[in-house]
């Protein structure tokens, strides 16, 4: 165990959970526009466009994380315009980058004389081996996206929620669109690190899949699925760097099982609070039918007789197998 | 009523509209003037939603010249005077979104960049919501609602902008008779207080006796235009317009009347074939 805390200290580990707290906050802020915009799996798109960035930093020498950024931006802004002037629909445009991205990159690595084992750092991540300008650079664009989604949050909802509402109301809904394509490409860069490009948009989708299992609203979606992501990040980051004492344990996949995990025990929790709500919505009040009593009633309905009580009107309803009683003086009515 | 001819609100003169190069409104000239309420009315594709389109600016005009509150269309940036009601199946995305959230976003016209609600916006939400009766359901996800309670919701969303203009594309379709009768009077307090209102609409309802001038569309053009007409009336309207310009203002009869003058007969591209 005190290796294990020894290993927390190393200014690598701290420099990797650094990353993991920004990518863990930022990839769901964007995800979540995504989600609402039914295009959960552009984060995978990008993310397979940037592999062709990287390549081309690792042909020209350029940093492959700026090389990333730029070439994830085009990708996502010809996305964005793909879709927008209907020549395929969305899902078309992000196969044809998908392909192309990929294809691309590995053919470039190749030029590049680089090995797969290179190119793999970016695929599958290695936030173990960041560096200082590679940490800066992770905290000042994720706090970037952040401060946008959160910021721009009344504005972004309602250009996803309703185009064509938003333009009447005034918003520049091209703009807003572009903007969300290229914080999109910017989170995907960001987390190419951490989980990378291949399992980057499951950092994006997974965290809002879970939080809205148990929410109504979107703001509350937003919150949960960023406080989600941070914890999947660091927690799969030190679940790995335990385990790693006992076998190869890669943060990537961690992180992303984590998250997974998280969905599955919100799952059945989300479907039992859903049940739950809407057992215990009060009844509407309604003018309503004939009088109708039951015979013989052999139970006594009360507050812990374990029958869902229901508020309706100026009374209760007891709810089971499908009838609604309330205390009618001695008896009781069907309601 | 003060001023005789109150201002134009709405103008669109030789409006035309192209969808995919194809010609869908042709030469339509329509003037909405300050406190119309106008229905808009007009079989299943006969351009009603996309002329309502042109004027909010979301089809772009292929042709003639559109003028909104006297202001050019393209340089007219006050968004806030103007309120629509989409022709929409729900109010439901990827991600849950509450009502009171959905109805917030009719304030955005009135917010500034990365302000918070200020109370009057809170106010005009909470009086949206209780005008179109869900203010008890305003913490829901919409997806939980009905389709006609969703209808609602867009309603209050238009509602809460406070606008001076409103645009509503078949705001009751799938509303219930009482909340029809809810709507109506709302739009009546509206329309008292000033406010213009473009209604599409088949079936008015119980907004029947707001409305003071009925507007039909057939094929993309404007067939009449003139005092309000019944439903059953609508589709043979085309035949009452020639009347209305030969006689001037004229009420309209309660059974369209068979007439053989010779105007409708000589247009015979007009002519019934549905
Ligand atoms: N997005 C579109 N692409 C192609 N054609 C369209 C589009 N929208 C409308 N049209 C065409 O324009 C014509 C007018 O449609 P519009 O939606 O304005 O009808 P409407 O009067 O509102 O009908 P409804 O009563 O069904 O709402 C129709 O012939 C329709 O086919
Ligand atoms: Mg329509």
């Amino acid at each position: 165990m005190s290796d294990y805390l020894d290993l927390l200290g190393l200014p690598f580990m701290q420099r990797a959970i650094l990353a993991a707290v920004f990518t863990g906050l930022a990839a769901p802020a964007i995800g979540t526009y995504l989600v609402q915009r039914r295009m959960a799996l552009m984060g995978d798109g990008i993310g397979h466009v940037a592999v062709t960035g990287v390549a081309i930093g690792l042909l020209t020498g350029a940093s492959p994380t700026w090389t990333a950024v730029l070439v994830a931006i085009a990708g996502a802004i010809a996305i964005e315009v793909i879709r927008e002037r209907g020549h395929a629909n969305g899902d078309v445009a992000l196969a044809l980058l998908f392909y192309g991205g990929l294809a691309g990159g590995v053919l470039i690595t190749g030029l590049a004389n680089e090995s797969g084992g290179r190119l793999n750092t970016y695929l599958f991540g290695s936030i173990t081996t960041i560096s200082v300008d590679d940490v800066l650079a992770v905290m000042v664009l994720a706090a970037v996206v952040v401060a946008i989604c959160v910021g721009l949050a009344p504005q972004l909802f309602a250009v996803a929620q309703d185009q064509e509402f938003a333009r009447v109301a005034g918003l520049n809904v091209r703009f807003y669109n572009l903007l969300v394509a290229v914080l999109a490409a910017v989170s995907v860069t960001v987390a190419m690190r951490t989980v990378g490009l291949l399992l980057v948009s499951a950092l994006m989708v997974v965290p809002v899949a879970t939080s809205q299992q148990l929410t109504r609203s979107f703001r509350t979606t937003l919150t949960a699925a960023m406080l989600l992501g941070t914890l999947a990040s660091v927690g799969g980051l030190l679940l790995s760097a335990y385990l790693s004492a006992h076998a190869r344990v890669a943060p990537g996949p961690t992180i992303v099982l984590l998250a997974l995990a998280g969905f599955a025990l919100a799952w059945p929790a989300g479907v039992l609070l859903r049940r739950r709500r809407r057992l215990r919505q009060p009844f509407p009040v309604v003018a309503s039918a004939a009088h109708q009593t039951i015979d013989v009633h052999p139970h006594e309905h009360g507050d812990d007789c374990g029958h869902v009580a229901v508020p309706h009107g100026d009374h209760v309803d007891y709810v089971h197998d499908g009838h609604r009683h309330a205390a009618h003086g001695r008896h009781y009515d069907e309601h | 009523m003060t001023d005789p001819t109150p201002e134009p609100v709405v103008e669109l003169r030789n409006g035309a509209v192209a969808i995919a190069g194809r010609p869908i409104l042709r030469h339509i000239d329509l003037t909405v003037r300050s406190g119309e309420f106008v229905a808009l009315m007009g079989a299943n594709g006969s351009g009603k939603s996309t002329l309502v389109r042109a004027l909010t600016g979301l089809w772009p005009l292929a042709n003639g010249s559109l003028q909104l509150f006297g202001t050019p269309f393209g340089s007219f940036h006050d968004w806030r005077r103007v309120g629509f009601v989409p022709q929409r199946g729900g109010a439901a995305s990827g991600v849950p979104a509450s009502v009171w959230e959905v109805v917030a976003s009719g304030r955005l016209t009135h917010r500034r960049l990365l302000r918070p609600l200020a109370r009057a916006d809170r106010a005009a939400i909470a009086e949206a919501l209780d005008v179109v009766g869900l203010a008890h359901r305003s913490r829901e996800s919409v997806s939980a609602l009905s389709g006609g309670q969703q209808q609602r919701v867009l309603i209050a969303r238009a509602l809460a902008g406070d606008p001076e203009l409103f645009f509503l594309d078949e705001p009751t379709a799938g509303v219930d008779l009482p909340n029809q009768q809810v709507l109506a009077d709302t739009l009546a307090t509206l329309s008292s207080r000033g406010a213009t209102i473009v209604l599409v609409a088949h079936e008015l309802g119980p907004m029947a006796p707001l409305i003071d001038r009925a507007v039909v569309m057939r094929d993309g053009r404007v067939a009449y235009d003139g005092p309000p007409l019944a439903s059953e009336q609508v589709a043979t309207a085309h035949l009452h317009e020639h009347e209305l310009h030969e006689h001037g203002h004229h009420h309209h009869h309660a059974e369209p009347e068979r007439h053989d003058h010779a105007p409708h007969i000589a247009s015979p591209i007009e002519g019934d074939h549905r």
